[in-house]
């Protein structure tokens, strides 16, 4: 025991200087930012760190933030360090018109579905990725439905009559 | 060739290897999952599994409801367990909002996920038993997983998808008759358990089915995000119940079962020891449960008007209660910004909540870490090399569930 969120913020700093950044703790999980060219080489050095032995990739999970213009889609790794017990959370934002970003197969058998299915719903291009194809969605869709430029119906909507059900 | 002759695809006479689609709609999937199986003769050569069939894009409707609509969705996602999705969400909820909820509640919250957990590992259980070709386990243990569920009954109202539990507790509290059936399930059920298990476990035919197929390495199933009985059948003890103990596991003394081989036998072993080691749990509970006198013997929720629906008398009476139920009831209490994962011990395996506010109304981004769709990327490894009917058998001692393998 004894592996701390300092511990492992200092040993991140250590190797990777001022590359990573915004480190916060919510809730207690520490959670820091990579630059997208970094996230495999943040990843393994997490992996393979004496110290630090983060081996388990808990959860791999797509955001999309319209707004933040230039870096408007976000990856979110969960790993776990099984020994320590210690769970961390890191991001790498990327544009939405290049959005490619390494994959993590090679490291977590996990990732492969995973990535698929960030693909699948936010149109992250994981390079490297053996099979990158649709996941849950069938293969014909042509948009990737959890980006926020895809609103659930408006729920008042009034144009909907009993033509539309059928029941005219 | 005439018009009359079938149109074989290229190539497709010459192949050595037959393709067999196991699924989306078969007997053995136990749900819509596809399986597209090259096969060598009786050899699996190569598998493909095709997943997506009862996708219901829960993680997008999410973003459009209030947290206590959220809770119908996680139902339906291990519909043999529900009220543990539905307590996994509760908590984190309660997580991100800081409530703290009564001991009680808590108490009466792991009763009811450990039959919960009961009922999930039964299923599972006796199903790889008629996949093995013994129906009978499976009849006679259905009547004990009606209990389970008629236990839910007397708690929420529902049987299967129990939308069970509310922000800081219980709707209401437990009754007699609840009460009563949890101790008829103490007193009863470890005999048919006993008997269940003496008709599988040193069963020859069972074992030969079993042992030594669909097995997976420890080092392999960790990397595989493997969580729940399938990592612990093969040697890893991790269980989200001790290593981020939730609604006062910490309260309870319990083992964790290990396996060693990570084959099919180890995996239906560890269940079997679980359901003994649930029993215990749920026994010490209820002891909790009866410890409590007086007025605390009624608390089931804890104290947070802003999500937890007031009493109808109050809101016919009372300005408050009458303002909350309105907001409750319409989704408009803004939740506070923040960031929050919170895992359970699902019925198979690690089962987590990634939840983004962003201090609106509803989740800016709500995802399910899903145990059986992150382990069912494994199948092919599993199955590689191995027969056809051990193929099936691995596929039911994995304990899928379509829903939640789409969400």
């Amino acid at each position: 025991m004894g592996l701390t969120n300092e511990i492992i913020k200092q040993r991140l700093t250590e190797k990777f200087g001022e590359q990573l950044s915004g480190f916060e703790e919510p809730y207690g999980m520490l959670t820091f930012e990579a630059p997208k060219e970094l996230n495999l080489k943040v990843l393994n050095f997490l992996y393979d760190d004496e110290e630090l032995k983060f081996r388990f990739m808990t959860d791999l999970a797509g955001v999309h933030y319209p707004g933040n213009s230039g870096r408007e889609l976000a990856v979110v790794y969960h790993l776990h360090n099984m020994v320590d017990n210690v769970r961390i959370r890191f991001k790498v934002f990327t544009d939405i018109n290049t959005p490619d970003i390494y994959t993590a197969t090679g490291l977590f058998s996990a990732a492969n579905w995973m990535e698929r299915e960030t693909y699948d719903f936010f149109g992250v291009n994981f390079v490297g990725h053996p099979n990158l194809k649709r996941i849950l969605n069938v293969d014909e869709m042509d948009y990737f439905p959890m980006r926020k430029e895809f609103p659930l119906e408006d729920q008042t909507r009034i144009d909907k009559d009993d033509e539309m059900f059928g029941r005219g | 060739m005439s018009e009359q002759h079938i149109k074989l695809p290229e190539g497709s006479i010459e192949k050595t290897t037959t393709t067999l689609n196991l699924g989306p709609t078969h007997p053995a999937t136990h749900g819509v999952m596809q399986n597209i199986l090259e096969l060598d003769g009786e050899r699996i050569v190569s598998t493909e599994q095709t997943i997506g069939y009862i996708h219901r894009a829960f993680e997008k409707l999410a973003e459009r409801r209030p947290l206590a609509q959220i809770t119908t969705l996680t139902d339906r996602l291990n519909y043999c367990s529900s009220p543990i999705n539905n307590m996994g969400w509760h908590l984190t909820c309660e997580k991100l909002l800081g409530v703290k909820t009564p001991k009680r509640v808590d108490y009466l919250r792991v009763i009811i996920m450990e039959l919960a957990r009961i009922s999930d590992h039964l299923i599972c259980n006796s199903i790889v038993g008629v996949d093995a070709g013994a129906y009978t386990g499976f009849l006679y243990v259905m009547q004990y997983r009606e209990l389970i569920y008629e236990i839910y009954e007397e708690v929420c109202g529902a049987r299967l998808t129990t939308n069970m539990g509310r922000i800081g507790g219980f709707e209401r509290n437990f009754n007699n008759i609840a009460f009563e059936k949890i101790e008829k399930f103490l007193k009863e059920y470890p005999r048919v358990l006993k008997e269940f298990e003496n008709l599988f476990q040193r069963n020859r035919i069972f074992m030969e089915r079993t042992m030594g197929t669909g097995a997976i390495s420890a080092e392999r199933a960790l990397n595989y995000g493997f969580t729940g009985p399938n990592l612990r059948a093969a040697g890893v003890d991790y269980d989200v119940r001790v290593h981020t103990p939730y609604s006062s596991y910490e309260d309870f003394q319990f083992n964790i079962p290990v396996g060693t081989t990570g084959d099919n036998y180890d995996r239906w072993l560890v269940r079997e020891k679980e359901m003994w080691e649930s029993l215990s749990i749920i026994e010490q509970a209820y002891q909790k449960v009866q410890e409590f006198k007086g007025a605390d013997a009624d608390v089931y929720h804890a104290d947070v008007p802003e999500y937890y629906l007031p009493a109808k008398a109050d809101v016919y009476t009372k300005m408050e209660a009458l303002i909350y139920h309105f907001k409750i009831i319409m989704g408009e209490t803004d939740i506070p910004a923040g960031e929050v994962y919170q895992a359970v011990e699902g019925g198979n395996g690690e089962l987590g909540f990634y939840f983004i506010s962003d201090g609106g109304r509803t989740p800016y981004r709500l995802h399910f870490r899903r145990p059986c769709f992150i382990y069912y990327q494994a199948y092919e490894e599993l199955t590689k090399g191995s027969m056809l009917s051990d193929a099936i058998m691995t596929m039911s001692s994995l304990n899928l569930i379509a829903g939640e393998l789409d969400a």
